[in-house]
């Protein structure tokens, strides 16, 4: 982490233009690539995208604050309700819905924030999952306002920017979607290596000792959740635009604790990471959990147990060891 | 008044088998420090195991009860030599977390597979099926059965951790276990000896809670978050601590459940959020630096 630290802190610091814009052409390339060779599979990768939101999200506060939580689908459903409710009662507009989205999702990662980074170890896992539960017993209850166990359904957006209508091969959404991922992964990039988000990474290093350098903690880690609520917000709302409903499942236990095995899968405290981990988890349950859902859990069983015993850090880690390996060559030569 | 016997005994039975159930989970908490998600997971394998034995092998019912347990602590012995030796102690909980819950995945997987995803019942002997004239009252078997172990298991650890050698240098090893190895005591035997006393009491509470939390394909995921709010509310590593927040609860929830059904499991985490926001350590548990 160290070594990491040291080369984030520039001399001067300049915005990486030439660095974002060639993620940005990655994750668009990888969209192209889902767009023209899938084209039946639209619905799925749009799907994805909604839960890469998701997992971005929980990196910020597990990979970059070190919480340990497993109540992250709270802020994500928030974000989905808020927005498919919106949307039933007359805001149409899919911009306008990831700002209902995303204000939502905000709001909610103020209050689990709130409680959950007030302690560590045990008893912020169990305030994290007692968070969650509670959203979704909420969401269960109140069946006049989110449908309860039937799902809210009959979510109708209207056009992007007013010109492009959402089709049934989702076409629309699926482009949508992979802008907005786009520009809030670039944004994201910049947050993580802004000092706040330097900051962050210390106090997961070392809490007490940001403590002792006069840091306040709990103020930095409830608004880094604010932050992630948001992130997520905009995940749920997405998801409930593009898919049209919005069912009990995307505040279940279940997709807090898969979304946890797509971060560490990837590489916690990696925005890269937690893309690939999304990708990878997603396309395999997309074909295996099809077929028998027991194997599926047997092998996320296997394959979790597999990566804390072997990677710890992640998928991520060997790839970007091999490619500092590449860089130092190249400069070396 | 009639509402409120059945919702007391209801409660305590319930709150019972949580005890039975968590009180594993809690002393493997407070000693090996470890947040054991797949404690249900082999809750779940004595209960396929009982529901076997009793089914198509055909013996006993206290036969069972012993094969379960037997035969989870055997289950369990690969895992702890090769995965949980590793998390002992380790301050890092997302780590715990992770393999437990993978842990968690692949025994339901496999059982699952072995067995087939459907609902296992295990049948109760005569002698506890039927309801028991207590004096005043009716109640079933079944309930005085489960509330006696309860106290049973309760008494009995009681006399392990407080009156045995064991319990000495369990005590010693949960206080300071570099302490304690310094002094000679073999830590490693003595958490591999917690570690199968928690499991087979978890096998033991599977079985003998089956009527109340049924035997199901997803028993390990769906009971995961309340044996682990059992020990954060009481405190890890006491027995008092688990027993009491087993019975409260239980209370909370089978009261919640009688009197307002809509609201399902809301009340139960609204008083776990205020429990645990105010007694971090849980109410009988001690900080770990």
């Amino acid at each position: 982490m160290s070594q990491m630290a040291a080369t984030h802190i520039p001399h001067k610091r300049n915005v990486p233009f030439a660095q974002e814009a060639a993620g940005a052409m990655a994750i668009l390339a990888l969209g192209a690539i889902g767009y023209f060779l899938f084209p039946d599979d639209l619905a799925f990768l749009t799907r994805l995208i909604g839960i890469a939101f998701l997992v971005l999200s929980l990196d910020l506060v597990t990979g970059y604050c070190g919480i340990a939580t497993l109540g992250h689908a709270a802020q994500f459903g928030v974000g989905a309700y808020a927005a498919g409710i919106a949307c039933i009662r007359g805001i149409t507009d899919p911009v306008a819905l990831l700002a209902v989205g995303l204000f939502a999702g905000t709001v909610m990662g103020l209050i689990s924030g709130a409680l959950i980074t007030r302690f560590r170890g045990l008893p912020q896992l169990v305030l994290s999952i007692a968070v969650g539960q509670l959203v979704a017993g909420l969401a269960n209850k109140l069946s006049w306002l989110t449908g309860g166990s039937d799902g809210l359904s009959g979510i109708e957006p209207g056009k992007v920017f007013g010109v492009f209508g959402f089709d049934m091969y989702s076409r629309t959404a699926f482009l949508f979607s992979l802008g907005v991922l786009v520009i809030t992964f670039i944004l994201l990039k910049r947050f993580v290596n802004s000092p706040f988000g330097l900051m962050c990474r210390g106090i997961k290093d070392d809490d007490l000792r940001a403590k002792m350098i006069g840091v306040s903690i709990y103020p930095r880690l409830v608004a880094m959740y604010g932050v992630a609520g948001a992130v997520a917000g905009i995940g749920g709302a997405l998801t409930a635009i593009s898919t049209g409903v919005v069912g009990l499942d995307s505040v279940s236990f279940e997709r807090s604790a898969e979304v946890l095995v797509m971060l560490v899968l990837g590489g916690a405290g990696h925005l890269w990471g937690a893309l690939a981990g999304t990708v990878i988890f997603m396309i395999f349950e997309h074909i295996v959990a099809a077929a028998n859902p027991f194997h599926w859990m047997t092998l996320v069983g296997l394959l979790l147990i597999l990566i804390v015993v072997f990677a710890p850090r992640g998928l991520i880690e060997p790839v970007l060891s091999l490619w500092a390996k590449f860089t130092r060559k190249g400069e070396v030569a | 008044m009639r509402t409120v016997f059945s919702i007391l005994s209801d409660a305590v039975a319930y709150g019972m088998v949580l005890f039975i159930i968590s009180i594993g989970l809690s002393i493997m908490m407070g000693l090996m420090r470890v947040v054991n998600l797949a404690h249900g997971a082999f809750a779940m394998i004595g209960g396929y195991l009982a529901s076997y034995a009793l089914r198509d092998l055909g013996v006993h019912y206290s036969v069972a009860i012993l094969l379960a347990v037997v035969g989870a602590i055997i289950a369990s012995i690969p895992f702890e030599l090769l995965l949980y030796r590793r998390i002992y102690r380790k301050a890092d909980p997302l780590m715990q977390v992770l393999m437990t819950i993978g842990i968690t995945f692949f025994i339901i997987g496999i059982v699952n597979f072995i067995f087939g995803p459907s609902l296992k019942p295990i049948p109760l002997p005569a002698s506890l099926s039927g309801p028991l004239d207590i004096g005043f009252r009716m109640l079933p078997t079944h309930r005085i059965f489960v509330i006696v172990c309860g106290i049973v298991v309760a008494l009995a650890l009681w006399l392990l951790i407080e009156k045995t050698e064991f319990g000495i240098k369990l005590r010693a090893s949960v206080d300071h276990s570099g302490m304690a190895d310094a002094l000679g005591i073999r830590t490693e035997i003595i958490y591999a000896a917690t570690f199968a006393l928690a499991i087979g009491l978890g096998a033991f509470g599977g079985v003998v809670g089956a009527e109340i939390l049924p035997i199901e394909p997803y028993y390990a995921l769906r009971y995961m978050v309340t044996f682990l709010v059992v020990v954060s509310v009481g405190g890890a590593g006491s027995i008092l601590g688990a027993l009491s927040a087993s019975l409260l609860l239980g209370l909370a929830d089978t009261t919640g459940k009688y009197l307002a059904p809509e609201f399902g499991d809301f009340f139960f985490y609204l008083s776990v959020i205020f429990i645990v926001f105010l007694f971090p350590h849980g109410l009988f548990g001690k900080a770990h630096a």
